[in-house]
């Protein structure tokens, strides 16, 4: 049997880590810090590693099928017998590959940032909140409790708004923070609806209890699946307003605004959170519920067309931007856009899971080159201090190491056999192609986009035009990355390569039972192909400085525009809220406020305020002023006695 | 001699009364002030020893609180006046309109 406490300790050391590096740490050796943080992580991650093998080897099944194992359990509050809200540990498949790849990245993240971070004074502060971020994000896919995703839910949302507001005296860094904490906020409105909606009809918060009782048939699924809102059941509202939580989180149109901003922080944050593991908490929250999903059709056609339509919006944007995080960020969306389709797209069991299987699948691939190539990007940036490619160019010759990593990475994203994402992709695809045809065609078309956005960043970072630096003193050309950055790429170069030949059919799969797929040379020869040739496109057009890309641009230049501004939609939110609800709601809101509200506490105070100061001068300081009071009031209440009862 | 009665006493003490509350009111000397005071408690235990008399004449109730005011006006006494110096040495006045510091 699992011991229990070394499985609490995955989630604890790192809270453990925060609160005494954030409390002690910080004011008394700063410079320790970031080792302290890297251990604990370094620790938790050996922790997760073995309860993964345990799990999958050794105790997680029974007769073939993956259980759900309530590793721990306290109730923390509750409120009638059958409502509680507990703090648990939920291990099965898809937790326990989730909290392996988080620990996992968070742990390369911290290495990495040793060597990125280097010297900024608030070191130890970055490192507190890297913590408090880990654990927020292994208690969140670690939770048993619907209620406890929540709030580990909105604890991952604050920490990423504090790591994006890092650089707390830029500007833009303030507002982008502020940006990504309230459309996500905004977003979880929906979420904590939806748990209410999906709580009250199951009577229950607890998540094995509530999925059991709303996918068999009772009372509990025909009370939420006959009562209706609007024409839809209350089955489906509960379910989207909860997708609407995830969607925000994954940055799914229309709450992908946050996202391209986000990029304001730290280059290894991005990596981390907004890359790897938060902006995925979505499709991991969709794929927890996801046998409630299953019973309601509508709910997953929404998630499969928010994902595709995200998918392809964020594929074009992507091949206009020119700041490279900013790509990169795009093409994050898009791929998280994959696996929200592929999730939609899915059957509960057997051969009809396969989209399920495939998203967590891509998940797992998507998240290990991802992290690499915003690391990558981290690394550039060190040694040009730009974000924009236009500055960048022939930088293959000035840091090698940092040059293939990049290049294989941009290879598994792009779905070259036989790195990481062709073979998550190939399953994806498969499961469009049975599924929905629509979907499957908008899929090639994003794939084949992807392998152009990427080899375009790839050539125009480092091919194109020769590097010249905008730095006269000889100290900035410090050459290639330090170690410890470097060894978190090679690591990661290393997985891109071989993760994709884990066999997730057999682990990670809806029912937890494994299943045979098979691989059809001709089918995955197309996209294939296609990813050749964009990838090809992209080499013609910015391996050579020429002018190539600008005809292009120019010959369609409406779309290009629309798209390098990201087709408006910040303009639109802008347009919504400035001039909407700011003068409809907001002003008359604000006027109220003052002249109402505000009026009728002045109005008490300024009578309050005269009276007294008509009445103060009586306390003249005399003392025989106060005696003849005295005496007056005393004649009184004799008179008064005297006229009362005689 | 027979024919004053409780009346007649009262009369005066009642007298002794407001004139002790006229010169508490008006006098601005302190130590005149206390005076005042001082008749304002004699009056009290003229009524006292009065009531004691003709109405409980078997009881000495009213002749043990005059006693205690007695005493009591003695030690007011003292605290008054060590009040008085200790104003007098901070104003250097012990005219009581001067000591009108608290106030609003």
């Amino acid at each position: 049997m699992l011991s229990q406490n070394y499985i609490a300790l995955i989630p604890l050391l790192p809270i453990i880590s925060f609160l005494f590096i954030g409390l002690i740490g910080r004011a008394y050796f700063p410079k320790f810090c970031g080792l302290i943080g890297t251990l604990s992580l370094l620790i938790s991650f050996s922790l997760s590693a073995i309860l993964a093998y345990q799990f999958f080897f050794e105790i997680g099944k029974v007769n073939g099928v993956y259980q759900k194992i309530i590793a721990l359990k306290y109730t923390w509050l509750q409120f009638t017998p059958n409502i509680a809200i507990d703090m648990g540990i939920l291990l099965d498949p898809i937790s326990v590959m989730m909290i392996v790849i988080v620990t996992f990245i968070s742990l390369m993240v911290h290495i990495y940032s040793l060597g990125y971070m280097h010297g900024d004074h608030r070191i130890s502060t970055y490192y507190t909140f890297l913590s408090l971020f880990t654990f927020s994000m292994l208690g969140l896919v670690l939770s048993s409790n619907i209620f406890q995703i929540y709030i580990f839910w909105e604890l991952v949302g604050v920490s990423s708004f504090l790591l994006i507001g890092y650089y707390y005296d830029k500007p833009s860094a303030v507002a982008a923070s502020k940006k990504a904490f309230i459309v996500t906020r905004f977003a979880d409105l929906g979420f904590l609806l939806g748990i209410l909606v999906l709580s009250y009809y199951s009577e229950t918060l607890d998540f094995q209890t509530l999925i059991q009782r709303l996918t068999t048939n009772g009372t509990y699924l025909s009370g939420i699946a006959t009562a209706s809102f609007l024409g839809a059941s209350a089955l489906t509202w509960g379910l989207m307003l909860v997708f609407m939580g995830g969607a925000g989180k994954s940055a799914m149109l229309p709450f992908h605004i946050w996202l391209p901003d986000a990029m304001e922080g730290p280059t290894p944050v991005s990596a981390l959170i907004h890359a790897a593991t938060m902006v995925v908490a979505g499709v991991y929250l969709v794929a927890r519920l996801f046998p409630v999903f299953v019973m309601c059709p509508i709910a997953l056609d929404i998630v499969a067309y928010v994902g595709i339509i995200s998918s392809l919006f964020a594929a074009i944007i992507a091949c206009t931007q020119t700041d490279i995080k900013r790509v990169l960020a795009y093409s994050t969306m898009s791929q998280i856009g994959f696996m929200m389709f592929a999730l939609g797209v899915s059957g509960y069991a057997g051969e009809e899971g396969t989209g399920f299987m495939a998203s967590m699948f891509h998940l797992f691939t998507h998240a290990i080159f991802k992290a690499l190539l915003f690391l990558g990007a981290g690394s550039v940036i060190h040694y040009v201090h730009s974000n924009d490619m236009k500055d960048m160019g022939g930088l293959r010759k000035m840091m090698p190491i940092t040059h293939i990593t990049f290049l294989l990475a941009c290879l598994a994203i792009a779905g070259i056999p036989p790195f990481a994402g062709f073979f998550s992709k190939e399953e994806i695809l498969t499961a469009c192609f049975h599924a929905n045809k629509f979907i499957f065609g908008a899929a090639v078309l994003t794939a084949g986009l992807t392998a152009f956005y990427m080899f375009r960043l790839y050539f125009n970072i480092f091919w194109n035009k020769d590097f010249k630096s905008h730095h006269t003193h000889e100290e900035h050309h410090h050459g290639e990355a330090p170690k410890s950055m470097l060894f978190p790429l090679m690591i990661l170069a290393g997985l891109s390569v071989i993760a994709g030949f884990v066999p997730f059919n057999k682990f990670v799969t809806a029912d937890g039972a494994g299943f045979e797929t098979e691989f059809h040379l001709g089918f995955a020869i197309g996209p294939v192909l296609l990813a050749i040739a964009a990838i090809l496109l992209a080499w013609k057009m910015y391996a050579k400085e020429n002018s190539m890309s600008d005809n292009v641009s120019n010959s369609i230049k409406g779309l290009y525009t629309s798209a390098y501004r990201k087709f408006y939609f910040d303009e639109i939110y802008l347009f919504i809220t400035q001039k909407i609800l700011f003068n409809l709601i907001g002003r008359p809101a604000a006027w109220v406020d003052k002249n109402i509200f505000d009026g009728l506490m002045n109005l008490i105070a300024s009578i309050t305020e005269t009276v007294s100061g008509s009445i103060k001068t009586y306390q003249s300081g005399k003392a025989q002023d106060y005696a003849i009071y005295f005496f007056a009031g005393t004649l009184g209440f004799v008179l008064l006695f005297i006229y009362l009862w005689i | 001699m027979e024919n004053i009665g409780l009346t007649h006493i009262l009369f005066v003490s009642t007298t002794l009364f407001f004139i002790g509350v006229y010169g508490f009111l008006t006098r601005k000397n302190m130590i005149t002030m206390l005076m005042a005071i001082e008749l304002i408690l004699n009056s009290i235990n003229m009524n006292f020893v009065a009531f004691n008399k003709f109405l409980y004449a078997d009881k000495l109730d009213g002749i043990f609180f005059t006693v205690f005011i007695i005493t009591i006006a003695a030690a007011e006494a003292a605290v008054a006046i060590a009040i008085i110096i200790h104003l007098y040495r901070n104003i250097k006045s012990i005219d009581v309109d001067e000591a009108d510091i608290m106030k609003y």
